[in-house]
């Protein structure tokens, strides 16, 4: 079990203050995330109010099931991160690099089952801009409904790829024997990410999935 | 007294030579010069699209350019003058200069990071001067649903996709910052010891990091509308163009305080220096950077007054666009009581910065003028509102940002610059900037609107003043450009202080060595103690073991 | 944090139970009729049950320092803003109608 000596950037003035600061800098990038998502939460709040009915229409031709099973998968991926992180305090290698290969399986696993359910709307027609069709009155804002599904949905996939792709430059860092209990600040920041991405989900499930589920 | 002499010396700028030591440099003030050879090529680009307009505008015919052309012409002059010049100008060419330096670091927190910023910039610039090349924009800056969304025949999705990258570079820029000024700053420095240089870029960078996300995803909205024909905003198919205005406003509003606040603190670094004194209240300036920041945040609605937004949400922004203007009005006083008393020289930043805070004075009132309901009714979307801008944006923040540019020369040079020359262009700057602008007040007041090509015949003679004095104004521009590249190799050599001013930037040599200090300085004065002269700022402990 | 709390694993996995429960409670809630918009106050409650699970305990932040609790919270009030200002426009848009001028 290698120990490496606590190194640091010349510009900082020891590990502690260099520690500090990365943990700032991500938590300072998550706030930029939050208001990115943000904008397009309050997108779709604007318009669940304007058009109820229309959003509750669209929202039950959404899978329920596949979206509750994804939403599991992701916490579960949150919970093999906790543990990544955890084994990486306690200089546990080998630990890590497990815990981050099953993240990024259970990753890959959620886009997977979200891939499938985009290729299942455009098979139903109810791409936005793409020969949709949605019968009945409501198909205008059936539309707007669909449009904040796939950008928000979209843009969190993209997250999610980006994210299985620091995992995979992480495991290969723990390969080479970078981290240690003295330094595993990559691994930290990086489930901070994760965690985050796994955030914006838990609001898109309930929001885009469960309106007006109770209406049959 | 050798070490006063640039070229005998090893500092940052002969440490290494050759391109890719530029190109791939981590430090912090190698990467300020980037910036400022970036920022002033597109302060003259978006300059350029104004001498067409200013052009144009001699004659009440549309006999230069076409309607479309003209709606190009001012949609770039907009885009390149706020994206690419105003917001980046100050943070990334003296902020990232100047903030390690005044709080006695070696570098940025992220050196790394700091060097993405200016690619990014570049990119973003890239695409956006590929957009024009490619005939260019047509929605005004503001790119405004469904016309930008699904109407325009112009490259939006180019420019919107530049501005998105750019908008990444501030994001950036801030985050180095804000955890910079946290985490780095030497012993002794407080909180409240730092110079409100460092207070105002700390506030400009809360707005980078919380406002900037929110451009970006409007922006990705309208290329996604227009690349998809969603119609999140085409009211025939149920879409509302007022969210889209609500998303673009919530940032920028906010950004004009992104291109004011670090100006405000440039005038505070000047005035406590060609004062001799103390800043008046400087808790007050420093809460008051703060402050602007946050009640930035609170005001967008009062750009849509008139856009058919709910008038009860007309009414509350008024409200809150009324008290912005507080913590705004109380750095001028605190300037003016810094003033008083003091022993003012008139040296060329000083005429910059006394002409700020007039002139920042005339386009906050105005700014009160239309941040009132029933007079906004008349004057929105007039040359008065063209007038109260430019007044922030040209009349202050350009010259602040001249003001800083000429004050730290010697610090990033080694050299002095001309005087004579800088007092004379900064004289015709304001000049040709009052000529230019105070025109514009009375064409807004009697009706002229703005992104018109044409106007009725009455309005000529106030349009030609207004030509006359952007052409003094050019002069005065350019004239900085010519000097202070011959004091290069021209101007004698400045000292470590030539300015006898307070700031750790001026306790180490200019130019600086590259790691800024050569022993971690530990400071023992407040700032802006210009009344204790003869008693050290800094003390040097004996040094520890040497970082890695 | 300069000293990084080792959290147990018996303490993530409970929050982990947590969080599967409180997932399967919304999926399940949703098909129960609480009247009026309280599903939708429901569903969200419930997402920032679990987000706040996520936050304090997968992120660490409970044991962060009051630095850390200022930034966090700095982003979501920033949140709020952009939610508080911008949904009086389309709520109150009707509220006043429009008077024929005499």
């Amino acid at each position: 079990m290698s120990d490496t000596p606590a190194i640091h950037a010349h510009q900082f003035d020891d590990s502690v203050q260099q520690h500090e600061a990365s943990w700032l800098g991500m938590w300072v990038f998550l706030g930029t995330e939050v208001m990115f998502f943000g904008g397009m939460f309050l997108g779709y709040t604007f318009y669940r109010t304007a058009y109820p009915q229309g959003f509750a229409a669209a929202s039950n031709h959404l899978d329920i099931w596949l979206g509750t099973i994804n939403t599991a998968v992701l916490i579960c991926s949150s919970f093999t991160m906790a543990l990544a992180v955890r084994a990486g305090q306690i200089g546990q290698n080998r630990l890590v690099k497990i815990f981050l290969c099953l993240t990024i399986v259970l990753g890959i696993v959620f886009l997977g089952i979200k891939f499938t359910e985009y290729y299942q709307k455009f098979e139903e027609h109810l791409v936005p801009g793409w020969d949709f069709r949605f019968e009945g009155a409501l198909v205008s804002s059936a539309e707007i409904f669909f449009s904040f599904y796939f950008a928000m949905t979209g843009m969190h996939a993209v997250h999610m790829i980006i994210g299985i792709s620091l995992l995979t430059v992480l495991i290969v860092k723990a390969t080479r024997g970078r981290f240690s209990a003295s330094y595993n600040t990559p691994v930290e920041l990086i489930g901070l990410y994760w965690h985050f991405v796994d955030i914006v989900w838990i609001f898109l499930f309930p929001l885009l999935y469960l309106v007006g589920r109770h209406l049959g | 007294m050798n070490d006063s002499v640039p070229e005998h010396r090893l500092h940052y700028l002969n440490a290494s030579y050759g391109l890719k030591s530029w190109l791939l440099t981590t430090d912090h003030k190698r990467i300020a010069w980037l910036y400022l050879i970036s920022v002033t090529f597109f302060f003259f680009i978006g300059g350029f699209f104004a001498t067409l307009l200013r052009i144009e505008l001699l004659t009440p015919q549309g006999d230069l350019v076409q309607a479309e052309t003209y709606n190009k012409l001012f949609t770039m002059h907009g885009v390149t003058m706020v994206f690419f010049f105003l917001i980046p100008s100050i943070p990334a060419v003296l902020g990232n200069f100047l903030i390690p330096l005044m709080i006695g670091a070696r570098d940025l927190a992220f050196p790394r990071i700091n060097l993405a910023s200016w690619y990014l910039y570049i990119i973003g610039g890239l695409f956006t001067l590929t957009a024009a090349a490619a005939g260019g924009v047509d929605t005004g800056w503001t790119f405004y649903t469904p016309y930008s969304s699904i109407y325009s025949n112009s490259n939006v999705a180019l420019t919107v996709i530049g501005i998105f990258v750019t908008g990444f570079s501030s994001i950036l820029t801030g985050l180095n910052f804000i955890v910079t000024i946290h985490t780095m700053r030497a012993p002794g420095m407080t909180w409240f010891r730092l110079p409100l240089f460092v207070w105002s870029h700390y506030a400009t960078s809360i707005i980078f990091i919380l406002g900037t996300p929110v451009i970006a995803i409007s922006l990705t909205l309208v290329a996604l509308e227009r690349l998809f024909g969603l119609g999140i905003f085409n009211p025939e198919l149920g879409g509302d163009p007022l969210l889209f205005q609500h998303l673009f406003w919530f940032y920028s509003h906010p950004a004009v305080y992104i291109m004011i606040l670090p100006g405000m603190g440039v005038i505070s670094e000047l005035i406590p220096c060609f004062s001799r004194k103390r800043i008046f209240g400087y808790n007050f300036v420093a809460f008051s950077s703060l402050a602007i920041a946050v009640l930035g945040f609170l005001v967008w609605g009062h750009h849509m007054f008139v856009s058919g937004q709910s008038i009860y949400a007309g009414m509350i922004f008024s409200f809150l666009s009324m008290l912005v203007a507080i913590p705004s009005a109380i750095k001028v006083f605190n300037w003016t009581a810094t003033l008083y008393k003091g022993s003012v020289s008139l040296d060329a930043p000083m005429l910059y910065a006394l002409g700020f805070i007039g002139l920042f004075t005339m386009g906050g009132l105005t700014g009160l003028f239309v941040a009132a309901l029933g007079v906004d009714v008349h004057v929105h979307d007039t040359y008065f509102v063209i007038a109260h801008f430019h007044y922030i944006m040209v009349g202050s923040a350009v010259m602040a940002y001249l003001g800083g540019i000429h004050f730290w020369w010697p610090k990033m040079t080694g050299r002095r610059y001309p005087e004579v020359l800088a007092r004379l262009a900064a004289l015709i700057i304001f000049l040709g900037f009052n000529l230019t602008f105070f025109p514009q007040f009375i064409l807004g007041y009697l009706g002229m609107p703005r992104r018109y090509h044409v106007y009725p015949p009455e309005f000529q003679a106030l349009n030609v003043l207004s030509s006359a004095g952007a052409s003094i104004l050019a002069v005065g521009y350019v004239l900085p450009l010519i000097y202070l590249i011959w004091s290069l190799r021209y101007s004698p050599v400045a000292g470590m202080n030539p300015w006898k001013a307070r700031g750790l930037e001026w306790q180490t040599p200019s130019p600086p060595p590259t790691d800024n200090f050569e022993v971690t300085p530990i400071v023992v004065q407040p700032a802006y103690a210009y009344d204790v002269l003869d008693e050290p700022e800094v003390i040097y402990a004996p040094e520890k073991a040497a970082h890695v | 944090m300069n000293t990084p709390h080792v959290v147990s694993v018996k303490l993530y996995a409970a929050i982990f139970g947590a969080l599967l429960l409180l997932t399967l409670s919304t999926t399940g809630m949703a098909f129960v009729d609480l009247g009026g918009d309280w599903n939708a106050v429901a569903a969200v409650a419930i997402a920032i049950v679990k987000a706040l699970l996520v936050i304090l305990f997968f992120m660490h932040v409970r044991y962060s320092s009051p630095l850390t609790w200022l930034f966090v919270g700095a982003g979501f009030f920033w949140l709020m803003i952009l939610f508080g200002l911008t949904m009086p426009d389309p709520l109150a848009r009707n509220w006043l109608t429009p008077v024929a001028i005499r």
